[in-house]
C-alpha cells in the first residue's frame, strides 16, 4: 500500500515536471518552418497568405527606436523605421551613398553655391491624406531651424539639424522659402559642400504639418510621412508594426502588405528566432555564426557595404604618444589580416586610411605601414627608446560590440601581445560604455584606446573633419590630434563646391594623416545580416538603414 | 490586524524616501554624461550643452532631487530623457509584462519546488531525494543566460514545440488593454492567441523560475524534515493516520511558514532582477527597461523604475508578514 502511494506521488511529480517541459507540444502540422506558413509558436497564418506567397516581413534587430519623429532622434534604430515612414527631398541610391532625387525631382545650385532650388514631385500625399507641397517642406525646415518654433515640444531638440546645418547662432541655412506650390528655395549663409548629402539623410524626412499641429507631443509616437509604409502600432521594446501605404506615389511599391520590426537584444537568440521561422530577416549576425547561416539552405546572408572604420587611437596628450615615431612604430606592429581572420570571420577589409574606400576622395595611392616588428623596433630606437618602455600603458578596449568592433577585448588582447613584442607593455581596461566615452573624450586615463565610426551622410568631411580636425578636439577627436596644415585643407574642402577639387583636397589630407599616424586604422568591416532564402529585393545600405519598399518573398 | 497593516503601510514612506535619496545620489555619482550618451558620439558640443540645459542637468543634484520629488508628489514621474515620453505611461506595459512573467515563473517554481521538497523529505535519502537535491543544486548555480539559450535551442529550434522569443504572435496581435496578454486575449475572445501567449510564457517562465524553484525545494525539504521529527507528527503517525495526510495536512502547514518568506523574497527579486531572462527571450519587461535606462544614463527612468520596484517589494513583504500571521496565530503582531 505504501509503495503504491509513493509511486503515485512520483507520478504527480513527473507530471508536474513534464507539464512544465512540454505543454507546448502543439500538433506539428502548424509548425512547418522555412516555408510560407511561418509560425510564431504554432499559430498558423491567415489562410490567404498561407496559400500564396508571404506578404508580411518580420525583421529582428537588437534594440528599440527611441522616438519616431526623425528630427529629434540621433540613433540608427530610429532611422531604420523612419526610412519606411518618411521620405527626404533627396535620397541615396540603393546600396550606395550617391545622391538621387526623391521627393524633389530636380534641383539647381547657383554658381556661388548659396542658393539651392528644388522642384518637388507632384501629386504626393501624406498618410493622413493631406498634400505634400512646398509649404510642407518649409514648415518642416522652419520647425527645426527656428529656436522658438511652437512645434518644438518640451524636451525635444533637433540635434541632427544643429549638427549638420549649424547651431542657432551659426546656421548654414539662412532661409527656406516656397517659391510656388512645387518649388522650394534654400538660401545659405555660406557654401556647404556636403549640403545635398546632408539633405538626403533620413533625419530630415518630411513629416505632415497637419499631423504635427494636431498631435503635438504625441507625434513622436504616431508619425505621419509620405513613405511606402504607414505607422500602425508601437509596443515599446517589443515590436513596431507598419502597413502598406496604398496611395504611395511609386507604382507597384511597396511590395509587402505589412512589416513588423521586433527587438530581440541577444544576437544568438535572434539567430535562433530566424532559424525557428519567427522572424524573416535579422540585423547584427555574429561573424562567428556565419557558418550556421551558410550551411542552412533555408537562409541567406546579406552584407552591408563597408561604411565605417574601426581604429586604435593614441592619446597625443600623453607621453610618449606625442612622438610621431612611437606612433609609427606601433603602426608597424599590427597584423591586420590576422585580426580580420580571427575576429571578423574574414568579413572586413584592412583599413589604410581613416575613411572607407567607397567615399569621394579616397586616396588609394597611400601605402599602409607593413606588419614588420624589426622596422617597429628600429623606429622606437630612433625615437630614443631602444629597449621599449618600463611603464605599463593603459589600453582602453571597447566594452560593447559594434559593427566595426565585434569583440573589443579580444582584439585588444591580440594587439597587446604584438605590442609587447616590441617592448610596449599595456594594461587593458574596459569600463562601462558611458564611462568609456567620457574617459576617452577627456583623455586623462587612457594612453591608447579603441573606437570606430559609422558614416552618417556619405561625405568624407564626416570622417576626416569630424574625427581628426583640431576643431573637433573635445568632441570626436579623441586623439587630441591637431595639425594646422590639415586644418586648412579640411576647411578649404568644406567650402569647395567643385567635387573634383574637393576630392583632391581630401587626398592630400590623407597623406598628412598617414604620416602623422594619430591612429592605427584597423578595419572597414562589412556588417552581416541574415534572412530567409526566399526573401528578395533587399539591398542593405552602407548608411545602416534602408527602405523595405522593394522587398518581397518568392 | 488592520491597525498592524496600516502601521506597516505608513512605514513605507520613510523607507521609500530613503531609497529615493540613495538612488538619486548614486546615479548622479556614477560617471558618464547623459547628453553624450543620448546624442551619441556624433553630436556637437553645442547641442549637448543645449540638451543639458533643457534637462536641468546643469543644476546641483540636490535641486534636481527637489524638483523630482515635487513632481513625484503630484503623481508625475517625469519624462524619459531618451524617448522623451512620460514615464508613468511608458512604464505600465513593461511592468505588466514582468508581472505576467513573474507570476508564471513563481507558479512553476512553487508548484514544482514545494512538491519536490516534500517528497524529498518524505523519502529522505531515497534516489528521488538525491536526484531532486542534485537538480536543485544545479538549478541554483546555473547561469540563467546559458539555461535560456539551451531551452531555445532544444524546444524552439530542434523540437519546434515552443516559440523562442517575444510575448505573442505578432502577425495578428490582440489589442493591449491591461498589457497582461493572458487577460487581454481572453477579453478579446481570442483563444488562439491565448494559447500562443501561454506558450510564449513557458520557456522564459522556466528560465526565470529555476533559481527560486531550487531554493524553494531545498527550503521546503529542510523545513519538512524538521517538522516531521516533531512530536505532534509522531502522534499523528501513531494514531495510524495515512502517511499522505500526515505529510500534506499536518506537516505541510507548519513547514510552509519559512517557505512563504522565501517565496515572497524571491518574487520581489524576480520583479527587478529579470534582466538576463528578459534580454534572451526579448521580453519587454521592467528589468530591461531599467537596464537600458542605466546604459543611457536616463536618470528619471532609473529613479522611478527603482522606486516602483522597491514599492512592490515592500508591499510583497507586507503581504508575507500578514500571511505569516495567518498561518501561525502564535505570531503576535506588535
Amino acid at each position: 500500500m505504501r509503495k503504491w502511494k509513493s509511486v503515485a506521488m512520483s507520478m504527480i511529480m513527473a507530471i508536474s515536471l513534464s507539464l512544465v517541459g512540454c505543454s507546448g507540444g502543439a500538433d506539428p502540422a502548424q509548425e512547418t518552418s522555412g516555408g510560407n506558413t511561418t509560425q510564431d509558436g504554432g499559430t498558423s497564418q491567415p489562410a490567404e497568405s498561407a496559400a500564396s506567397t508571404q506578404d508580411t516581413l518580420i525583421v529582428g534587430r537588437g534594440g528599440d527606436s527611441s522616438a519616431l519623429d526623425m528630427s529629434i532622434v540621433t540613433d540608427g534604430e530610429s532611422s531604420k523605421i523612419g526610412q519606411q515612414i518618411y521620405e527626404t527631398l533627396l535620397d541615396y541610391k540603393e546600396g550606395t551613398t550617391e545622391v538621387v532625387p526623391a521627393l524633389a525631382e530636380t534641383y539647381e545650385v547657383s554658381d556661388d553655391g548659396l542658393t539651392y532650388t528644388f522642384k518637388l514631385r507632384q501629386g504626393v500625399k501624406f498618410h493622413d491624406g493631406t498634400d505634400f507641397n512646398a509649404e510642407a517642406v518649409v514648415f518642416n525646415f522652419m520647425r527645426w531651424h527656428d529656436p522658438n518654433s511652437e512645434y518644438k515640444f518640451e524636451g525635444d531638440s533637433f540635434d541632427y539639424y544643429n549638427s549638420m546645418f549649424g547651431p542657432p547662432d551659426n546656421r548654414v541655412i539662412k532661409e527656406v522659402k516656397a517659391v510656388d506650390e512645387h518649388t522650394v528655395q534654400f538660401v545659405l549663409n555660406k557654401p556647404q559642400a556636403p549640403f545635398l548629402q546632408n539633405v538626403a539623410m533620413p533625419f530630415f524626412g518630411i513629416a505632415s504639418p497637419t499631423a504635427i499641429k494636431e498631435k503635438k507631443e504625441k507625434f513622436k509616437e504616431e508619425p505621419v510621412g509620405t513613405g511606402p509604409f504607414m505607422f500602425q502600432e508601437w509596443k515599446r521594446n517589443d515590436s513596431i508594426t507598419l502597413v502598406k501605404n496604398p496611395n504611395y506615389w511609386q507604382e507597384g511599391l511597396p511590395k509587402l502588405e505589412k512589416i513588423i520590426v521586433r527587438s530581440i537584444p541577444d544576437n544568438s537568440a535572434r539567430l535562433t528566432a530566424l532559424q525557428a521561422g519567427e522572424i524573416d530577416l535579422m540585423e547584427g549576425l555574429n561573424p562567428d555564426d556565419l557558418t550556421i547561416v551558410e550551411n542552412n539552405p533555408d537562409l541567406q546572408k546579406f552584407t552591408r557595404p563597408s561604411f565605417n572604420v574601426g581604429y586604435v587611437g593614441f592619446n597625443l596628450k600623453k607621453k610618449p604618444f606625442d612622438n610621431k615615431l612611437v606612433r609609427q612604430a606601433l603602426n608597424h606592429a599590427v597584423n591586420k589580416e590576422a585580426l580580420i581572420q580571427a575576429f571578423y570571420a574574414g568579413q572586413a577589409i584592412p583599413a589604410v586610411n581613416p575613411m572607407p574606400p567607397v567615399l569621394l576622395g579616397y586616396n588609394d595611392e597611400i601605402q599602409d605601414y607593413p606588419y614588420d616588428l624589426e622596422k617597429a623596433k628600429e623606429l622606437l630606437a630612433q625615437a630614443g627608446y631602444p629597449n621599449g618602455f618600463e611603464e605599463e600603458f593603459v589600453f582602453y578596449a571597447m566594452p560593447v560590440p559594434r559593427p566595426y568592433m565585434p569583440n573589443g577585448q579580444k582584439v585588444a588582447e591580440a594587439l597587446q601581445a604584438e605590442f609587447a613584442k616590441i617592448g610596449v607593455k599595456t594594461r587593458i581596461e574596459s569600463p562601462e560604455w558611458a564611462v568609456y566615452l567620457d574617459d576617452t573624450q577627456k583623455g586623462e586615463k587612457d594612453h591608447i584606446f579603441m573606437l570606430g565610426w559609422q558614416g552618417d551622410n556619405g561625405d568624407p568631411d564626416n570622417f576626416l573633419y569630424t574625427l581628426l580636425d583640431k576643431d573637433t578636439i573635445g568632441s570626436n577627436n579623441y586623439s587630441f590630434y591637431a595639425n594646422d596644415e590639415l586644418h586648412e585643407i579640411l576647411s578649404a574642402a568644406q567650402a569647395e563646391t567643385n567635387q573634383d577639387k574637393r576630392a583632391e583636397l581630401y587626398k592630400q589630407a590623407q597623406v598628412i594623416i598617414k604620416e602623422d599616424a594619430p591612429w592605427i586604422p584597423l578595419v572597414h568591416s562589412t556588417p552581416l545580416l541574415a534572412g530567409k532564402a526566399n526573401l528578395k529585393g533587399y539591398v542593405p545600405s552602407p548608411t545602416g538603414s534602408e527602405s523595405y519598399a522593394n522587398v518581397y518573398f518568392e | 490586524m488592520a491597525a498592524y497593516a496600516i502601521r506597516r503601510l505608513l512605514m513605507l514612506i520613510p523607507v521609500l524616501l530613503g531609497m529615493s535619496i540613495i538612488v538619486f545620489s548614486i546615479i548622479h555619482a556614477i560617471p558618464g554624461d547623459p547628453a553624450e550618451v543620448i546624442l551619441g558620439e556624433k553630436a556637437s558640443e553645442e547641442s549637448k550643452q543645449a540638451l543639458r540645459l533643457e534637462l536641468g542637468l546643469d543644476k546641483p543634484w540636490l535641486e534636481q532631487y527637489g524638483i523630482y520629488m515635487q513632481n513625484l508628489l503630484s503623481g508625475d514621474l517625469g519624462n524619459s530623457i531618451r524617448t522623451r515620453a512620460p514615464i508613468v505611461e511608458e512604464m505600465l506595459p513593461y511592468l505588466a509584462a514582468t508581472l505576467e512573467l513573474t507570476v508564471v515563473s513563481m507558479l512553476i517554481a512553487v508548484f514544482v519546488g514545494v512538491n519536490a521538497g516534500i517528497l524529498s523529505a518524505w523519502r529522505q535519502n531515497s534516489w528521488f531525494d538525491y536526484m531532486s537535491m542534485l537538480i536543485a543544486l544545479i538549478g541554483v548555480s546555473m547561469p540563467i543566460f546559458w539555461l535560456g539559450l539551451m531551452e531555445q535551442w532544444v524546444f524552439a529550434l530542434e523540437l519546434k514545440w515552443l516559440p523562442s522569443s517575444g510575448r505573442m504572435n505578432v502577425r495578428d496581435p490582440v489589442e493591449a488593454v491591461t498589457h497582461l496578454y493572458i487577460i487581454d486575449s481572453m477579453l478579446a475572445g481570442r483563444w488562439d492567441q491565448l494559447w500562443t501567449v501561454i506558450k510564449h510564457l513557458i520557456l522564459p517562465g522556466i528560465a526565470l523560475g529555476t533559481i527560486p524553484m531550487a531554493i524553494i525545494a531545498r527550503m521546503t525539504r529542510s523545513s519538512m524534515l524538521e517538522v516531521m521529527r516533531s512530536d505532534y507528527i509522531r502522534t499523528a503517525r501513531a494514531k495510524g493516520l495515512a502517511q499522505f495526510f500526515v505529510v500534506y495536512k499536518h506537516a505541510l502547514k507548519n513547514a510552509l511558514i519559512p517557505v512563504v518568506t522565501v517565496i515572497g523574497l524571491q518574487t520581489g527579486q524576480l520583479l527587478g532582477g529579470a534582466v538576463l531572462t528578459e534580454t534572451i527571450f526579448a521580453w519587454p519587461g521592467i528589468g530591461r527597461y531599467i537596464f537600458d535606462a542605466i546604459s543611457f544614463r536616463d536618470y528619471p527612468v532609473i529613479q522611478s523604475g527603482i522606486l516602483v520596484i522597491a514599492f512592490i517589494f515592500v508591499i510583497i513583504n507586507l503581504l508575507v508578514d500578514l500571511l505569516y500571521a495567518k498561518l501561525d496565530p502564535r505570531i503576535k503582531y506588535r
